[in-house]
């Protein structure tokens, strides 16, 4: 047990406190915002009479129910379950009397309510078990003043206050009124990670029930009286703009109310950094039913022209620059041309350790392999959409979204209303990706209601969705490094770049475990425009530096594990340079786990093997792939996969979680990618944007976790970027080739 | 527009709209059944897979005209208590993350087991592989078609 102060968060517990002082309130009206009925419907649990609000992350019932808010947007990672486990563990609470709903957004109480970055629970683990131990101490202290004996002596167990010496006993229930109205205590004890019931034992996802029976849960599904349809054409090509266009030629359609243009933002406004945007000049036709404009958007004539170089101005979080928007009709031929160019050229200088150019002259073998990837499209499942109501004197929007915090302020700009009179629900999401975090989409939606002075859900159709932007770039990296007469890794040289961002990580490993050291960046800039995807820039480097080690160490004539631990153990024993950004201890854990868990030492006939290991978003991940040939064609049959990622709240979730990202990783690595032409791209629908499918995926996945008391740290990237290596360098194994520009299946078709 | 009677679910029921009109917006506008999902308009993702009769089809490239008397089923009207032996796998493996594709992925496992009660792993990825999931839950999904179609043969 540890004493923790409750500073984390304490505005939350104060300022709900201060609200309840009155006595009994039977739910704050954001509450009743938050679809009321959903808790209704959830499992067969009895609901209480009253409920008793002890701070913003929970409430009691007075028949001992708890419903606890999950703070953070749900798209898939979990967290609607996950969170409230964290909450219901240092409550103390049996888990079946538990309900979850979805916080509203409402930063005051809750803090930055972002999913991604994999920061969910590595963020909020602190605070939303002090929320659960202030309100079991509140409780205690309760049931101290009722039966008049010490709150050192009362224990809990399941929900259940319990005395001792005295045989009293009571359910939170009976405590929860009196607690309610107890002062915020400055300290509470914290569990001890050996003491925990229900962290790290798996639950069922809390929505489970709703998914499979198909209730309304995204933001495309949301409903509100008189709500309109409105669907938006943006340029077909990224350095075109809107020139003219014909609403007559569609306003007499059937269901057809309005066809006019927006500007998402109004002209010399300062962007924020999620405000990514390059269409904010759109076409937008209204109307009763999707279908309906549907057609009509199809009929409608418009036309585009090229746009001449601009810029605005970014404020990345206070930081301010100008960014330059160039011309031009880009090509993904161009594009790699350009960065050939920019490859052979010496680049910037990030790190420098030792003197790389002697070592390489001097060496007795340099191997230089140079790799690159393509343009992604995220294609969450659920298109980009959202709803907005919007009138003279107040918002109220609903949909998808991962960071309602940074497009408030955009949408208070936009409006010219105070954020206190924007009201955004977090609907759950079909997907997120990173590609949610740019919520752009959602002042589109206010702009448009506030334009036809009605209610209007705006939805993508796919087509939208994936030609509109927001994709993660395409990189390129050129690896060099030398050996002595020893087979020793005496230098390494990375330099890496991408259109319009580099992926550089110039302080990861190898950086620290060789003494001769060189990591250099470059960038070409580009009017398309890119953001966050799943583990950004890692889910290339990651996958490109395991192809290279595994080249090296095939050179060096040593098996790829031993390779790594070997550089592993001089990084820990001895590192070069004192900025490395992984603990070398940690990283050799997962390789030596999933050195174990696959046999790794056995190699089984007609199996071909891939290793690779990487350190992203605070946590490490190790995979052993196996491929096998099926008709002459690679199969992935098998994938063993370890994480360290500390405390793991919900091991099956999380699992999951992980076998998601092998799959994610082996799909892009094989099928994914976004070309262009003329400045369009080339797919704009999964005919030709080839998505993993069910009989690509790998027939089996095998995940460990590390078992530590570490406080828990990223999961929902980390296990993605590495796949890509182990897949290509088990590909090497089956079929002799080496694989250098992604995706493979494309580069020679050879994977089926 | 034209007044179609359909029968979804087991109840009829009556709509006017445009006869070239999609039932997956027939179910999602006019009928307010969101469950089944708009993933790509052109039957490749199939996040829109109801069943027509026994069939699973996308409703996305359905025109209700093409209906008439026969059954529509949606993920709402699978099963009465969502106890389907396909939805109680779903929940018992735990498929889902974010569980957009999910309704389509039970109707078409739902209609495979129908006409094949015991399928083998590559029949299975066959009647799947027209739906997608991007989270990638397809190991999960594979096992979940198994084991409901292990406890429907023990029902």
């Amino acid at each position: 047990m540890t004493l923790v102060k409750t500073n984390i968060g304490r505005r939350a517990f104060i300022k709900n406190t201060s609200l309840a002082g009155g006595g009994l309130i039977l739910g704050f009206s954001w509450l009743n915002s938050c679809k009321p009925k959903q808790a209704a419907e959830m499992a067969a649990i009895e609901m209480p009479k009253e409920w008793f609000d002890i701070n913003a992350y929970l409430k009691i019932g007075d028949n001992g129910v708890v419903t606890i808010q999950c703070p953070n947007p749900e798209f898939g990672q979990g967290v609607m379950t996950s969170m409230p486990m964290i909450v219901a563990e240092e409550l103390d609470i049996a888990w079946k009397d538990v309900l979850v709903e979805q916080a509203p957004f409402n930063a005051e109480l809750y803090g930055n309510q972002f999913t991604g970055g994999s920061r969910g629970i590595m963020s909020r683990w602190a605070g939303l078990r002090m929320a659960g131990a202030t309100a079991r101490q509140m409780l205690l202290e309760a049931a101290a003043h009722a039966w008049q004996v010490p709150a050192n002596e009362i224990t809990t167990a399941d929900g259940v206050l319990s005395h001792e010496a005295s045989g009293k006993k009571a359910g939170y229930g009976e405590m929860a009124s009196a607690a309610s109205q107890i002062t915020v205590p400055e300290e509470v004890p914290l569990k001890a990670v050996k003491d925990f019931k229900i962290i790290s034992r798996s639950k069922k996802n809390i929505e489970g029930d709703k998914i499979v029976t198909g209730k309304p849960l995204f933001g495309i599904d949301y409903q509100y009286e008189g709500a309109l349809i409105a669907m938006a054409a943006h340029p077909p090509a990224f350095g075109m703009k809107l020139k003219s266009f014909d609403g007559s030629s569609i306003i007499n359609m059937p269901g057809i109310v309005d066809v006019f243009e927006i500007n998402t933002y109004e002209e010399g406004y300062e962007q924020n950094y999620f405000d990514t945007n390059t269409f904010t000049n759109l076409v937008v036709i209204v109307g009763k039913t999707t279908w309906e404009v549907m057609n009509a958007k199809k009929a409608l004539k418009v036309e585009w022209e090229p746009f001449s170089e601009s810029t605005f101005n970014m404020n990345m979080f206070g930081n301010k620059r100008e960014v330059t928007i160039p011309s031009g009709l880009e090509s993904t031929e161009m594009h790699n041309a350009k960065m050939a160019e920019y490859a052979s050229k010496p680049g910037r200088e990030v790190r420098k350790d030792g003197n790389p150019d002697a070592a390489f002259k001097n060496a007795a073998k340099v191997i230089e392999r140079s790799y690159s990837c393509p343009f992604l499209a995220h294609n969450c499942m659920e298109p980009m959409n959202f709803f907005a109501h919007v009138t003279e004197d107040s918002a109220k929007l609903a949909g998808p979204l991962q960071a309602p915090g940074f497009i408030e302020g955009t949408l208070s700009a936009r409006l010219g209303l105070p954020v206190e009179k924007i009201d955004i629900e977090m609907t759950r999401m079909g997907g997120g990706f990173g590609r949610r975090a740019y919520a752009h989409y959602a002042v589109e939606a206010a702009v448009i209601s506030k334009h036809v002075k009605a209610p209007v859900k705006l939805v993508y159709n796919r087509e939208d969705d994936m030609t509109f932007g927001i994709f993660r770039p395409s990189y390129h990296a050129t690896y060099k490094a030398a050996l002595d007469e020893n087979n020793n890794l005496i230098a390494f040289h990375v330099k890496a770049g991408g259109i319009p961002e580099t992926p550089l990580f110039a302080n990861r490993f190898p950086a620290g475990a060789v003494d001769n050291y060189l990591a250099e960046s470059w960038e070409i800039n580009s009017n398309i425009t890119v953001g966050a995807f799943r583990a950004p820039r890692s889910n290339f480097m990651a996958g490109v530096e395991n192809s290279f080690l595994d080249e090296v160490a095939e050179v060096a004539g040593k098996d790829p594990i031993q390779f790594r631990l070997d550089l592993l153990l001089r990084a820990k024993d001895n590192p070069v340079g004192d900025n490395n950004d992984y603990e070398a201890e940690r990283y050799a854990g997962v390789l030596k786990l999933v050195r174990d868990k696959s046999n790794w030492q056995n190699n089984i006939d007609g199996k071909y093997r891939g290793v690779s290991a990487y350190f992203c978003h605070n946590s490490y991940a190790a995979h052993v792939l196996d491929i096998v040939m099926e008709d002459g064609k690679p199969k992935v049959e098998n994938v063993v996969c370890a994480i360290d990622c500390g405390v793991v709240v919900n091991p099956d979730a999380a699992t999951n979680m992980a076998e998601g990202a092998i799959v994610d990783g082996v799909g892009n690595a094989l099928y994914g990618g976004l070309t262009f032409k003329d400045g369009s791209t080339v797919q704009s629908n999964f005919d030709t944007y080839r998505i993993i499918r069910h009989s690509e995926a790998p027939k089996n996945i095998d995940v460990h976790f590390v078992e530590n008391e570490i406080n828990p740290t990223g999961l929902g990237e980390p296990p993605f970027p590495p796949v890509l290596g182990a897949l290509a360098n088990a590909l090497y194994k089956a079929t002799g080739k080496r694989h250098y520009e992604q995706p493979f299946a494309v580069e020679r078709r050879i994977v089926g | 527009m034209a007044d179609f009677n359909l029968n979804i679910n087991g109840k009829t029921q009556k709509v006017e709209v445009d006869p070239n009109t999609p039932m997956l917006w027939v179910l999602r506008d006019h009928m307010k059944l969101v469950g089944t999902k708009f993933g790509c308009g052109i039957a490749q993702c199939g996040a829109c897979t109801i069943h027509l009769g026994d069939t699973a089809v996308r409703s996305c490239q359905l025109p209700v005209s093409a209906v008439g008397e026969q059954q529509i089923t949606t993920i709402e009207g699978l099963s009465e208590n969502g106890d389907h032996p396909v939805q109680k796998a779903w929940l018992e493996v735990d498929v889902p993350q974010c569980g957009y594709c999910q309704a389509g992925q039970i109707m078409t496992a739902s209609a495979l087991l129908k006409s094949n009660p015991n399928p083998t792993d590559t029949e299975i990825e066959s009647a799947m592989n027209g739906n997608i999931c991007r989270c990638g839950t397809y190991t999960r999904i594979k096992k979940a078609v198994k084991m409901a179609a292990a406890n429907s043969a023990n029902l």
